[in-house]
This record gives structure tokens, sequence and C-alpha cells, in this order.
């Protein structure tokens, strides 16, 4: 029971690095990407192949499963995204499945379509019994980084003059405008960083979600689910989401495994229904 | 007094301006004339093709039902293929379980998708785009996910098989050259489009037009936006229903791929190629994809997908609108005839504020 609720602490925890970039994005500039994904499996491909192919440890392949996304999210960001800020989300949607079918068939193409591993050192694999409880050394460490990250971002966020500025753009981005905040600069940044996370939590999660091309699909709903039930003022909301869908799908699979996805999907559709603007929004 | 009669004589002159809009809208233009023909002129010069030229029936029908929705009510979704499935999946079990005739499939296809669609019409009218985006999705998960589950009834992954159809009306039987299928299709395509044309051509489309360019507005001047919107998307989940169920008795197996998400995710690409919110777009695009998957396939088949991702962006890119907006002039030019069909840009969606 407890090993079902802390693999599925790591998991969620794993979502929210995942799709928090996704939160800011959307919150900011009312930006529809399907396409975070893609950067997600960026991340993994990375550290996937040069752990497995090039003997890379693990540990040095995450700054550049965090880097070579981000650096990729700020080139489409200023080549791409930016011309499509004001227009209707169904040319959103439609942009970013696009890149998505682009980056699964590339990926596919250059890689193969068959599952990648990421080749873990000894000291992070194996269980240990702690408490009665069974833990598994890789999901704790995954806690213990995405722990970290939640801290520094809600830091970030909420003392530094960065995370106000960027806090004050989402509430209102007009008149943080008028005030002189640099909107855009401030975005791009952000996207980097978003972009940057998804590839970082794509390369810790290819151990426990898998890794193959149709990873942006697969996951694509989970991170809108995080997203839209945690709603995009806050990071706590999507933090808490996350969380709560993690233990909810692993406890899913573990209880009831005939049903598969149908529970997560089925509460989406509910939460959706009766609160539009998220679980932990408050509604505007 | 004067004043009010003078208003009133004002409002009589809109609604008479109005009525001749729409009988203008109405009326058969010669390119719509020959594209009809056409299409039933295939019938007879393209009979080794009328396989794929099924498939691209029942593709621009889907699209039409999309279309319905999202270009004249402006609801986004990225689940339409809930209701085709429902219907592939309706039509294929009343074969396989004895009842094999094709216009009973249609019908029963066509309920269940207007029940559906009623049912869950009320969860898209709430929230905003993003929140229809998801509902939409997740209904068609959730219909997926029933599908593989119910591998008792549907056969799961292996697809339902064992459907047999009895011949139309009882005289013609289905041929494996999809002869019988493609007119059939083609038929039932006619008819329902007949209606759309219809349908769109009144009051009652003029409203949704109204409702997707503004719904504050339309609200402001009376139009009871969610019956209408609940009314369109029911309809359309119908059409999409029926769809399905041509595509299941013509080619009389149903896999899981029917719901799946890139069947979603493909008819608003064709239906984007054609051009939103125009009726024949559904159908442009549906050949137009359908050429398109051939030639891209035959370069490099398994990767496709790659090209057709680097086509929605690049429409999206170049301008969806200005896009529809070249085709439909080399339409006009074509018809050398004014449809005159004013239409701005699809609105900018309200942010919420």
């Amino acid at each position: 029971m407890l090993t079902i609720v802390f693999d599925g602490i790591a998991y969620g925890m794993l979502l929210f690095v995942l799709a928090c970039g996704l939160a800011v994005t959307l919150g900011l500039m009312n930006f529809v990407n399907l396409a975070h994904g893609a950067f997600a499996m960026a991340g993994g491909y990375i550290a996937a192949l040069l752990t497995s192919r090039h003997g890379v440890p693990f540990l040095a392949t995450l700054p550049l499963a965090f880097a070579v996304p981000a650096v990729i999210g700020v080139v489409l960001e200023r080549t791409l995204y930016r011309r499509l800020y004001g227009r209707s989300h169904l040319d959103q949607v439609l942009f970013s499945i696009g890149l998505v079918f682009m980056a699964v068939a590339a990926v596919d193409y250059a890689i193969g379509s068959q599952q990648q591993f990421v080749t873990l050192p000894g000291w992070l694999q194996g269980r240990v019994e702690m408490l009665g409880i069974q833990i598994g050394l890789y999901r704790s460490f995954i806690i213990a980084v995405c722990g970290v990250i939640v801290i520094a971002l809600q830091l970030v966020l909420t003392r530094t003059r960065f995370g106000s500025r960027l806090r004050a753009a989402v509430d209102d981005r007009r008149v943080a405008q008028g005030l002189g905040i640099r909107v855009d600069a401030i975005f791009t940044l952000t996207f980097a960083v978003g972009s940057g996370l998804a590839g970082l939590g794509g390369a810790l999660g290819a151990e426990i979600l898998g890794l193959d091309p149709t990873f942006p699909f697969k996951f694509m709903i989970y991170f809108l689910i995080v997203v839209t039930v945690g709603g995009t003022t806050s990071i706590t909301g999507p933090f808490l989401a996350s969380l709560l869908l993690g233990i909810a799908d692993v406890a899913g699979k573990y209880y009831v495994p005939s049903l598969g996805a149908f529970v997560i999907y089925t509460l989406m559709v509910v939460v959706l229904v009766i609160r539009p603007q998220g679980l932990f929004a408050r509604a505007r | 007094m004067r004043a009010d009669r003078a208003s009133t004589e004002a409002a009589a002159g809109a609604a008479r301006e109005i009525g001749r809009s729409l009988r203008h809208q109405a009326r058969w233009t010669i390119a719509e004339i020959l594209f009809w023909l056409a299409a039933a002129a295939t019938l007879f010069l393209l009979p080794e093709r009328h396989l794929i030229l099924n498939e691209i029936a029942i593709i621009g029908l889907f699209a039409l039902s999309l279309d319905l929705i999202l270009g004249y009510a402006g609801i986004v979704s990225l689940g339409h293929a809930a209701f085709f499935g429902l219907g592939a999946y309706t039509a294929g079990l009343l074969a396989k379980y004895g009842w094999g005739d094709p216009l009973l499939g249609l019908m029963a296809a066509a309920i269940t998708a207007t029940i559906l669609g009623f049912a869950t019409s009320f969860l898209v009218l709430r929230g905003v785009d993003l929140t229809r985006l998801m509902v939409t999705l997740g209904l068609a998960l959730v219909l997926g996910e029933i599908a593989n589950q119910a591998a008792w009834l549907t056969g799961g992954a292996d697809g339902l098989q064992g459907v047999v159809m009895s011949p139309i009306l009882g005289i013609f039987e289905f041929d494996i050259f999809g002869r019988t299928a493609y007119a059939y299709s083609l038929a039932v395509t006619f008819v329902l489009f007949l209606i759309a044309r219809r349908i769109v051509a009144s009051p009652f489309g003029l409203s949704l037009r109204a409702i997707r360019d503004n719904p504050l507005r339309a609200r402001a001047v009376g139009i009871p936006v969610n019956r209408r919107l609940v009314a369109i998307y029911t309809l359309g989940a119908a059409y999409a229903g029926i769809a399905g169920a041509l595509l299941a008795q013509t080619t009389q197996f149903v896999s899981l791929d029917v719901v799946a998400f890139h069947r979603s995710a493909d008819v608003l690409l064709v239906l984007v190629i054609g051009g939103v919110g125009y009726l024949y777009g559904g159908f442009i695009g549906a050949i137009l994809f359908k050429v398109l998957q051939d030639v891209l396939s035959g370069l490099t088949p398994q990767y496709w997908q790659f090209w057709i991702g680097a086509i929605l962006v690049v429409i999206v890119l170049t301008g969806r609108q200005t896009m529809t907006e070249r085709a439909k002039s080399l339409w006009r030019r074509v018809a050398e005839r004014l449809t005159h069909r004013p239409r701005g840009a699809t609105p900018a969606p309200l942010r919420e504020t």
C-alpha cells in the first residue's frame, strides 16, 4: 500500500517536472502547445543514447538532457512559436500537432521505433526495505531530484524579481507590459526553462515511463491533464494535480488493471465539467 | 412613433436582405453541379480506383461532420473520432449478429451517435477552447479504452471480424472491386451533403455563424446560444456516426483504429487542407489528403507522417485563412459567378478575463 503511494509520488513528481513548462506556456501566452512532449522525448533520447551507446555515466547526461531541449526550445520559440501567439487556439493546436508528427517520424527514421533504455548506474538499481516499505532506489532518487527542482522553482517564483515579473505577466499580460515588463523576453526564458525541464523529466522518466517514438502522443494527455486540472495561475496547482494523477494512476493500474487508463480519463472529464478553470485555480 | 415605425421598417428591410442573401447562398452554382457530376462520373470512368474513392467519400463525409461543428459553430474538437468509431462499431456489430441490411445499419449508427453526441454536447458547452479540447479528447480516449477492454464484443486489438452485409435494398450486392461500395457511399454522402447544405443556408445556419464569430454578441441579440450549439454538435455527431458506419460496412471490418487519436487529428488536417467553414472543404481536403498520402507514402513508406506534420506547420504559418480564401477565389473564378458569401476571418476566441 505504502509502496504504491511512494511509487505514485515518484511518478507524480516526474509528471510535474515534465509538465510545468506547459503550465507556464499556457498561463503566460495562452498558447496550447501540444508539442511539449516532443521536448521531453528529446531529453529522454539524449540520455538513453549517450548512456547505452557511448557509455557516458547517467548523471553526466542529465545536464545535457536539460540544455539541448532548452536550446531547441529557444530556437523554435524565436522562429516559429512567436508567430502564433495572437492566433486562434485551433491554429496553435494544428501547428503543434504538426510539430509532434514531424518529431515522431524523424526520431523513428533516425533511431528506430524500438524501445530505448537508459543504463542506470549500479547504486541506483534495486530496492531497500525501510520501515517495512519496499523503496526503489531509483524512485527515491527521482523524488529527491524533482523535490529540489520544485523547491527551486517555488523559490524563484516567489522570492526573486524575475519571479514576480513572471507572475505579474501571467496574471495580466497587458498591464505587465504597460508597466515596462518585457513580457516576450520573460517568455522566451521561461519557454527555454520549461523545455529544458521537460527534457530533464524525459531523461529521468525514460526508465519508468518507457521511451519510444510515440512518447509525445502517449503522454500528451497526461501533461494536459496536469495543466488543465491544476490550473495555470500558480505552481502549486499543477504540482498537486501531478501528485494526485501519479498516485491515482499507479493505484489504478495496481488494483484494477483491467480498467486501464479509463479511470484517469473519466476523472479528468468529470473534473473539467465541474470546474472548467481547474481544480486548484481560483476562478478568474 | 415615427422613429418606431422607421425602426420596424428597417428591421423588415434587414430581414428581407438576409432572406435574399440566404436564398442567394442556397442557389446552386455551376461549379457545384460540375463537382457532383464529376464525382458521379468517377463511378464509370475510374473503375480500378473505387476502393480509394470510397475511402475519400467517407473521409469527406467525416470531415463535413467536423466542419459543421468547427467551421460553422466554432467548437474545436480533438475527439471527433469518438462518434465515427461508435457508428462503425454499431454498424459492424449489427451486421455481425445477423442484421446485415446496410440502411438499417446506417440508421442504427446515426441513432447511437446522436445519443452520444447529445449527451456529451452539454459537457462541451462548458469552458473555453482548451477545456473543450480536453473534454472531447478525453471522451474519445474513454471510448477507445472501452472498445479495447470489451474485447468479447468488439474483438479488441484484433478488430471486429465476420461482418457480413446483405445487398443494399436487397438488390445491389457488395463486390470485391468496391464498385457497389463506392456508389453506396457516394449516394449517402450526397444526400447528407444536401441536408447539410440546406441547414447551413438556413437562418439556423446563419445564427451558428453568428455564435462562432462572437458568442457574447450572439447571446445579446437573442440567439439561444447553448441550444444551438447542442443541436449542431448532435448533428455533427450523427454525421460522423454515419461516416463510421459506411466505413465498417464497405470494408466489412472494424478495428480500434476507428477511434484512435490519429483519426481525430487526421480529420482535422483534412478539413484544414480543404478549408474550414466551407461545405466542400471536407471533400477537397479528403481528395488532397488521400493523394498526398499516396504520393508521400510511396516516397517514404512509414514516415509519411513527417510530411503530413510539415504540411500542417506550413499551412498554419502561411495563414490558414488566406489559403482558404485563395482556394475560394479560385473556386469563384472557375464558377465565374459570385457566391456572395461575406466571410470574415475566424475570430480569435475571446480571452477569459
